[in-house]
């Protein structure tokens, strides 16, 4: 930028920020959760407080297991893509189309109830120590949401792969690094860096998938809510609240990966 | 597991084939699509429109929509908005003392998904917009175009290769976030694949040929957006690395 930005301190940000139609719609907005505090029925609210910490946790759980397992196939993925041979980059190109190209809420049913009805006509699975594990749905949930999470950052990998320029890795080279020395501390690095505003969109992408294991009787927080409308038959306390917790998530994770954006050095070549 | 019988399952012919209600499932799965991207689309234009050129409280309003419906899972948003929206369909209609609809599937779904798609080509349109050259509009406004007349000549067509990859990814959200709608019974590709599925018990079969299905569905979906890209983006210079 040509002009310098004009230093604004906190006290004049602030200001600017209260505009006085702000102020009326905070108030506005004030009125409308009060009145849904006070005319909407919230007396299911300590009986489910137990069950519904555990979903959040669940929820939570299940959204860092499957993020982290999801980045750490799509760093292969998008590195096969960009200088795997052909016996490498096609498999994991046609991975990376299928999973994008498919419905999350599909795959999870193919798994779950394809495998799920495929396991048990095989005695040595049935005998086998995995039988207790296999029978329940979180491995399911975790296997699926991991394969989907994997095909998309694949994708975003080769892009960050593709994008560290030349220049650098010939440095690195000129400097005498073994090529896994140039992948740890050069390409990978700056391939992160490059892909991080992405990965934080698609994390957020990750979280609203999440609810989706609730439908292979997996109880997260959603399962949870809708346990609530079916048992009392209250329809709207139980959703809204639940679209409140996955803001709070949301923001919570937009809020870590800024900082963690703001701790990269952005100078990249 | 794939033998013969489990095919056959497959073909058209009525007593054993579901291919027809899998195919009669797709293609509830298309309207819907395409039904929720053009409600996202108008919605997007005018949200656009409000966040660019809107006074304050329509700008913090349409700030407000786009952020809770990008923060919230599309799940979530689809029963609140399905029980929510038929309602207070029924009850506008019993106050104005007709009787209560049963609202169809698919136009609930093409309104749900419509309200979600519309948060996410608000933002995808305002970056558009705000990447055509500004002389451009303003000469159009020197020249006394009517609002309507620059939106229709200008804006929109000069916007277009702009929002091109980022409507092209809406569309393909589009068709998959159609499968949301099983969970409220809507009777479209998943729906219909789940139920043959369990009535069957070939749930590997069922599930594949849908997949195969969708699969299809966005590969033709990858052609035909190319083919409006090079078209929206004719004249102008390729950009570098662009094929």
């Amino acid at each position: 930028m040509a002009t310098e930005t004009p230093v604004i301190d906190a006290a004049a940000r602030a200001s600017l920020w209260m505009q006085p139609h702000r102020i009326a719609l905070i108030l506005i907005a004030l009125v409308v959760v009060l009145a849904s505090i006070f005319l909407m029925r919230w007396d299911w609210l300590p009986t489910y407080l137990p069950l519904a910490l555990q979903g959040i946790w669940r929820t939570i759980w299940l959204l860092v297991v499957t993020s982290a397992l999801g980045i750490a196939l799509a760093i292969p993925l998008g590195l096969a893509q960009v200088i795997g041979p052909p016996i490498l980059s096609v498999p994991a190109k046609v991975f990376c189309t299928i999973v994008r190209g498919t419905p999350l809420l599909l795959q999870l049913w193919l798994l779950y109830y394809g495998l799920g009805s495929l396991f048990p006509q095989f005695p040595w699975i049935r005998e086998s120590f995995l039988w207790p594990i296999l029978r329940q749905a979180w491995p399911y949930a975790v296997l699926s949401l991991t394969i989907s999470y994997a095909g998309y950052e694949g994708e975003v990998m080769r892009g960050a792969f593709a994008g560290v320029p030349h220049g650098q890795l010939e440095a690195a080279r000129a400097f005498g690094m073994s090529r896994w020395k140039i992948f740890g501390r050069i390409w990978l690095p700056q391939a992160i860096s490059r892909a991080l505003p992405t990965l934080a969109g698609e994390t957020v992408l990750q979280l609203k998938a999440t609810p989706l294991v609730a439908t292979i009787t997996m109880v997260d927080i959603y399962a949870v809510a809708s346990r609530v409308r079916q048992d009392l038959f209250v329809t709207y306390e139980p959703l809204l609240l639940l679209a409140l917790v996955y803001m709070s998530i949301t923001g919570i994770l937009v809020f870590g990966f800024r900082r963690l954006e703001a701790r990269i050095p952005s100078k990249l070549g | 597991m794939f033998g013969a019988s489990s095919l056959e399952l497959l073909s058209f012919e009525p007593p054993n084939g579901r291919g027809l209600s899998l195919l009669h499932g797709l293609a509830n799965s298309v309207g819907i699509a395409f039904g929720s991207f053009g409600v996202g689309l108008l919605i997007g234009v005018g949200g656009a429109y409000g966040k660019l050129y809107g006074g304050p409280v329509v700008r913090d309003l349409l700030e407000v929509y786009t952020t809770v419906v990008r923060a919230v899972p599309e799940l979530v948003l689809i029963l609140l908005l399905y029980f929510a929206g038929t309602d207070l369909i029924n009850q506008l209609l019993t106050a104005l003392g007709y009787a209560a609809i049963d609202i169809n599937g698919v136009v609930a779904g093409i309104g749900v998904l419509g309200v979600v798609q519309g948060a996410y080509s608000t933002e995808v349109l305002r970056g558009a917009i705000r990447a055509v050259p500004q002389g451009q509009i303003e000469a159009a406004r020197a020249y006394g175009m009517p609002p309507g007349l620059l939106l229709r000549r200008i804006t929109l067509p000069a916007m277009l290769p702009f929002a091109i990859p980022g409507l092209a990814n809406l569309w393909l959200i589009a068709t998959k976030d159609t499968a949301l709608l099983a969970i409220v019974g809507v009777n479209e590709l998943t729906q219909t694949t789940r139920t043959a599925a369990g009535a069957t018990k070939a749930y590997f079969t069922f599930f594949m040929a849908a997949g195969a299905l969708y699969l299809v569905l966005t590969l033709v979906s990858n052609v035909v957006i190319g083919r409006v890209e090079r078209w929206a983006r004719r004249g102008m210079p390729s950009i570098a690395g662009s094929h």
